[in-house]
């Protein structure tokens, strides 16, 4: 009971922050239409800038909030140079240019930070255990992660639903040609956007970096998990981001956790020693599939269009 | 008579190719020969995605999977002791072919950015069962103690045999993807590009076409796959890694999408400029990062449109 509880932690845990990541993707797709491989190395900034803005400034919060502040800044200046002129252009080069900046960023974060990777210190009042229910001890750290992602979850909820930009950025999923006809500056709109998702794709990064560690190359991977969470969801809809998100992260930490078990009441123990491991992190990439399948417009459709 | 420029740029291309293993001889640097195997190896793969992406505008973000079936097939072959080429690449043509059909059977029923993100949902598949099982190495690989067998005829091991082997093959895909784009089955693949609509109101099972081409597509890249297999003499899940699948994506862009000549040329390109760029500095990747956004944002056509003219 106490692992499941752990575990059931851990997959919402990992569930959010895959949110964090995919929130600015879903919105960034949904709204300019991109495909922006270059998410991933945003996270990546995100974390090596909090890594050295914490002993700099020789202080936690501060660092990773120079870090955010950063790296948006860092996203308002991509999307102005390079990403807004990628728009018009089809998926291809879309996939062509963001891989390009891919290569630029792993290369220039080597150049300023070094091959070797580094380590974000947790501060002492997030180290630790905690008892959420009697006799369950669980990190602090992962809970803070847990909370961070449901504030930043309803903070998008507001912004997203009851302000007058969340208004435009919803109309603009829909249909930008249409709000852009209504007057309304649709390239600041972008930048906005883009420099929201940025900031959020870092505070992923930086929440992911105690428990892994700041290496280059590690948005890579994360970001096609954020992709699939996006395509579950339906591109462009943050609450289906929400959704999806949970989703995967329930289902690759209880996958890892409990179906090598569960094969073994089918399969020798050998067998499914082998496959149990393989299979789990498999799983995703099937559900995936199949809802592509099935369901390929995802779970919370936004009408639009396009695409 | 720009048809003709085209023709005698892809022949040059292709006599020079056949060179390369007396050039490097003569200039006494062997280290040419190695880079140029990859080359050709690289560039079967690169015309096999082309025959897909730029002919049938099917943008596959997993075409690595298949260097990867290939690859894999000849690793464990060989790891339990089957050597012979007679056994080790039918398999691994095999189900190539096999999970081409299946997965684009499966992919086929999406469009546009789905599309993408399924075939690269299918190669993040296999590259996490190749990560996961440890019979056959996960993450480290498997090293290939011993190359193809071909009965004594031919020995891989020599590395100027080696060479005309895989220049062979790519012959052979070249003069495959040539006749089939200019089959009536190959206009019908370059129709549903332009206008898929018009093509089903005529009557035409534009998914039917789509999928055989999609599986020789496979095929091929399987080739290419047992191929680097052999050549590298090692197989890990590096091959199949998402990333992989954008360098191939590049070969073609730059090359020239919908054109022979192009995936060829891209392959040489890339790969040479990197060589290049990686002598003058380690961070070579920081100037091929801008170009390759720079070529997304200016280029039409690729090197091939250099040669103007017509396409094919």
């Amino acid at each position: 009971m106490t692992f499941f509880l752990e575990q059931l932690l851990n997959g919402v845990q990992l569930g959010l922050l895959l949110f964090l990541l995919a929130a600015g993707l879903t919105l960034v797709f949904g709204i300019m239409d991109l495909v922006n491989l270059a998410h991933g190395s945003l996270y990546m900034v995100g974390a090596y800038l909090a890594a050295s803005l914490t002993v700099m400034l020789k202080s936690f919060v501060l660092g990773v909030i120079a870090a955010l502040a950063g790296t948006a800044l860092l996203g308002i200046a991509l999307e102005m140079l390079a990403l807004r002129r990628l728009y018009p252009r089809d998926h291809l080069d879309h996939v062509l240019g963001t891989f390009g900046l891919i290569l630029f960023f792993n290369e220039a974060v080597r150049l300023i930070w070094g091959a070797a990777g580094m380590t974000l210190a947790v501060p002492p009042y997030l180290n630790g255990l905690v008892e959420v229910l009697p006799g369950v001890a669980y990190p602090i750290y992962r809970l803070a992660i847990i909370i961070a992602g449901v504030l930043v979850a309803l903070f998008l909820y507001v912004l997203v639903q009851h302000t007058r930009v969340g208004m435009l950025i919803r109309a603009g999923a829909s249909n930008r040609e249409m709000i852009g006809a209504l007057g309304v500056n649709i390239n600041r709109l972008y930048t906005i956007v883009f420099s929201v998702g940025a900031a959020l794709a870092a505070l992923a990064g930086i929440m992911a970096a105690p428990i892994l560690t700041v290496q280059i190359g590690m948005g890579e991977n994360i970001l096609i998990l954020a992709f699939v969470v996006i395509v579950i969801g339906g591109i462009g809809s943050v609450r289906g981001a929400l959704v999806a998100a949970l989703l995967i992260g329930l289902i690759d930490t209880m996958g890892r956790a409990y179906l090598p078990d569960l094969l073994r009441l089918i399969f020798t123990a050998r067998a499914a020693s082998v496959t149990g491991p393989a299979l789990s992190s498999m799983m995703i990439y099937l559900v995936m599939a199949a809802f592509l399948i099935v369901r390929p417009e995802g779970l919370f459709p936004v009408p639009s269009a396009r695409r | 008579m720009t048809l003709n420029r085209r023709l005698i740029a892809t022949a040059l291309l292709l006599v020079g190719l056949g060179l390369i293993p007396i050039i490097a001889k003569s200039i006494g640097y062997l280290f040419l020969l190695t880079l140029f195997t990859r080359i050709v190896i690289l560039a079967i793969a690169a015309v096999s995605l082309d025959l897909i992406l730029g002919f049938g505008g099917m943008i596959s973000f997993g075409h690595a999977v298949f260097l990867g079936i290939g690859g894999y097939a000849v690793g464990i072959a060989a790891h339990h002791g089957y050597y012979s080429a007679l056994v080790q690449w039918p398999i691994g043509l095999a189900a190539s072919a096999l999970f081409g059909l299946i997965t684009g059977a499966l992919c086929l029923r999406t469009r546009g950015v789905y599309f993408i993100m399924i075939t690269l949902a299918f190669s993040q598949l296999v590259y996490f069962l190749s990560v996961g099982i440890d019979s056959y190495g996960s993450d480290d690989g498997l090293t290939i103690y011993k190359r193809s067998t071909m009965g004594g005829l031919i020995d891989l091991g020599n590395k100027t045999t080696f060479y005309y082997v895989c220049y062979a093959s790519l012959l052979l895909c070249l003069f495959l993807a040539w006749r089939i784009v200019r089959s009536p089955f190959g206009r019908v693949i370059q129709a549903a590009r332009s206008n898929e609509n018009r093509l089903q109101v005529l009557g035409i099972a534009t998914d039917r076409y789509r999928l055989v081409a999609y599986v020789i597509a496979s095929t091929m890249c399987g080739l290419a796959g047992i191929l680097l297999a052999n050549h590298t003499d090692f197989i890990s899940p590096a091959l199949i890694h998402w990333t992989r699948s954008g360098d191939l994506m590049i070969m073609v862009v730059l090359g020239g999408m919908g054109t022979l000549f192009g995936p060829v040329a891209g392959t040489i390109a890339l790969l040479v400029l990197e060589e290049v760029l990686s002598t003058i500095t380690e961070h070579w990747m920081i100037v091929l990062g801008p170009l390759l956004l720079l070529m997304a944002l200016f280029k039409r056509g690729g090197l091939s449109a250099l040669l103007g003219g017509r396409k094919a």
